[in-house]
């Protein structure tokens, strides 16, 4: 411990760690240059130099720029304080103490669920509506996270199943006036369908070529949608489409929208208890495998490809009943709600909440819908913030913010060695 | 009694070259049988052609597994249904769900002994739940033969390197398998582990009934261990027999010593 905080606080700021801010502190003065000092007036056609500005970036940067070097030093010397002391030191976590004590866990989610509970009756519908998208992207990524987190493979035309969920209900319930209730288990069956049809043919790629191939069937399906006006009525979209509401009755906007989040919320619920126990199943291991080993888990006796099919099939239903909700909704939908930007966004909740972890994932997914929306006040600036955050969780936590981690085991006798390896 | 596992003329092509030229191999219930060769001789190949990782060219893969009698040709099934009819492998380069438990991967070797579909993992219904104590119970059996209860929850990343050849083997034994196909068990290990290693196949062999065919480049465990050598060169089988006559086989030392004799 001592070694840490020798390493880490008191150490000393040498020449060459001067020398290497400076000379980012120069460099930042000369990225930012044309934006920050060279204001043209276009009005009396002159040129206004900020020379100010300048020496506020460079000041900056070199401050930060030790406050980086100094957090990096700190996070190595725990590392390496990890991998050399033989006495591994027993540093507890609130993960740790809730699995001493079930307790703290239990009523942990007992308050989270009163809080969501009470979120649309305390707070506006403005609040509750971004609590929604917030949420369907929840249920999004703990579906994608089946297939990325657990079994190891990159789709990235994920969103695609979004799509035909959304679909799903604003056609059937155009052509043939079919609810938001009827819609809700089709949307996702269908998607379901899609999943297993775009699945069978490549099922045999891995890792680079099955994410540019997902990722064409990503843009295919939106190319699609936008030309084909027979079916979809191209990019002017469908418009109309009911929200949800409860035996027949008339609901305003703001009680239909209270609805939606209480659907949502339940359907949250119900992707971690299902997602939960798959993680811990025969199939879910098999999962895991895949990801970890493919020819050693087929060596096991694992069909790899039945063990992919059920990934995609169970992955892709949860997007299929997110995207039934998304069209009650915003009550119109159009290709321009499903492009590929949708589909990595994704993907960054599942990398950054931590690939395979179930709270991280839902954590991610709510930093990264909520955290622009909340930083509406610093308008310009708040996408440099956004991008600001992804990359100091990347370089800080590279597993993800909360990484999974996996089930142990007591026997009577051996209670098994407790600690968790290097993690 | 049929020899459980009986490969005639085996050859597997890569393009032009023949890495496994027409080679003959039987092995009857409860011996232990060696591949030896020099390196790049084609036993790796020979045993994924086994296993189904590749599929022979040509050749016959016969297996008769002593449960049932019934004698099948395998080739070209998948490795997953291969590992369903008995016959389990280890890797050369270690292959291990590195980001899983230990018993979890003993536990993946499980699988196909396994019934539980997605309906059962997400209703949990009493079979399944029954099933699924049922296999932490057997894993964990299993992990104690091979003397690696101690490590149940930690990750397999996290072992020293002769405890995840051991849980390489664990693994595979968990498949039940009838012939357990061993790939280079002892690269890498300190005589001290190597020697633990020889007690250890002896007695799952003794024990536990399971015929093992083993890749090996450690002479001194060969000789001591198996019962019956197959030697392969450029592809092609140079001898076969038991130990001592191996051993002054002139051809075998040309293989592996090079033209000059000098015995």
């Amino acid at each position: 411990m001592s070694d840490t905080a020798k390493n880490g606080l008191s150490r000393y700021i040498t020449a060459k760690d001067v020398k290497r801010s400076a000379i980012m502190a120069v460099w930042f003065m000369f990225l930012t240059f044309p934006i920050m000092v060279i204001k043209v007036n276009t009005v009396t056609d002159t040129v206004e130099w900020r020379w100010f500005n300048m020496l506020i970036i460079g000041v900056a940067s070199f401050i930060l720029s030790h406050v980086w070097k100094l957090m990096i030093d700190r996070r190595e010397g725990r590392m390496a304080d990890a991998v050399s002391s033989s006495v591994i030191v027993e540093k507890k976590t609130l993960r740790d103490r809730m699995e001493e004590k079930p307790m703290i866990k239990k009523v942990g989610s007992l308050v989270i669920l009163v809080i969501a509970v009470l979120f649309p009756i305390v707070t506006g519908m403005y609040q509750t509506s971004i609590m929604i998208t917030a949420l369907l992207y929840v249920v999004l990524a703990l579906g994608l996270n089946i297939i990325v987190g657990l079994g190891g493979l990159l789709v990235l035309g994920y969103i695609v199943f979004y799509g035909v969920g959304a679909y799903t209900y604003a056609l059937l319930n155009y052509h043939f006036g079919l609810n938001f209730w009827l819609a809700l288990p089709l949307g996702g069956i269908f998607a379901m369908i899609i999943g297993i049809l775009i699945a069978i043919p490549v099922l045999r790629l891995r890792g680079d070529y099955l994410a540019i191939v997902t990722l064409a069937f990503g843009e295919i399906f939106r190319i699609v949608m936008e030309n084909w006006n027979g079916l979809s009525f191209g990019p002017s979209g469908i418009a109309n489409i009911p929200r949800p509401t409860l035996f027949g009755l008339d609901f305003s906007i703001q009680q239909s929208t209270t609805l939606t989040y209480y659907v949502i919320v339940i359907f949250v619920i119900i992707t971690i208890f299902i997602v939960r126990r798959l993680e811990d199943s025969r199939l879910g291991r098999a999962w895991v495998a895949m990801r970890e080993d493919e020819i050693a888990g087929e060596a096991m006796g694992i069909d790899m490809w039945k063990t992919k099919l059920a990934a995609f099939a169970l992955s892709t239903f949860w997007a299929g009943v997110a995207g039934v909700i998304f069209a009650g909704k915003t009550t119109f939908i159009n290709p321009a709600s499903f492009t590929m930007w949708e589909s990595i966004l994704v993907l960054c909740m599942v990398v950054l909440g931590g690939m395979g972890s179930i709270p991280g994932v839902i954590s991610g997914a709510l930093i990264i819908t909520l955290l622009p929306e909340y930083l509406r006040a610093f308008s310009e600036l708040r996408m440099l913030i956004f991008g600001a955050v992804l990359v100091l969780v990347m370089v800080f936590k590279p597993e993800g913010m909360i990484p999974a981690i996996r089930q142990k085991y007591e026997f009577k006798g051996i209670t098994g060695n407790k600690n968790k390896g290097d993690k | 009694m049929a020899p459980i596992l009986d490969v005639k003329k085996l050859r597997m092509d890569f393009g032009g070259l023949r890495a496994v030229n027409d080679v003959d191999l039987y092995i009857n219930e409860g011996e232990i049988v060696a591949l030896i060769g020099p390196n790049g001789a084609g036993k790796t190949t020979f045993f994924n052609c086994i296993t189904g990782v590749t599929k022979p060219t040509a050749g016959d893969v016969m297996i008769t597994p002593p449960s049932s009698g019934k004698t099948e040709r395998i080739n070209g099934l998948k490795p997953n249904t291969i590992t369903e009819r008995g016959l389990a492998r280890t890797f050369q380069n270690i292959r291990l769900f590195q980001n899983m438990t230990v018993l979890e991967n003993v536990m993946i070797g499980r699988h196909p002994r396994m019934k539980a579909g997605v309906l059962g993992a997400i209703l949990r219904d009493p079979r399944t739940k029954a099933e699924e104590k049922q296999v932490i119970e057997d894993s964990y059996e299993i992990l104690k033969k091979l003397n690696l209860e101690m490590f149940v929850n930690e990750l397999a990343k996290n072992l020293p390197y002769g405890a995840q050849r051991r849980l390489e083997i664990a693994r595979a034994m968990a498949t039940e398998p009838f012939l357990l196909l061993l790939d280079e068990p002892a690269a890498g290990m300190n005589p001290q582990e190597t020697r633990e290693l020889d007690d250890t196949i002896v007695r799952i062999r003794d024990t536990e009934g399971i015929t093992i065919l083993l890749i090996e480049h450690d002479m001194s465990l060969v000789m001591s261990l198996s019962e019956r050598i197959y030697v392969v060169d450029y592809g092609k089988l140079i001898a076969t027999g038991v130990p001592e006559d191996i051993k002054s086989n002139p051809e075998v030392i040309k293989a592996y010593l090079g033209e000059e004799i000098n015995a």
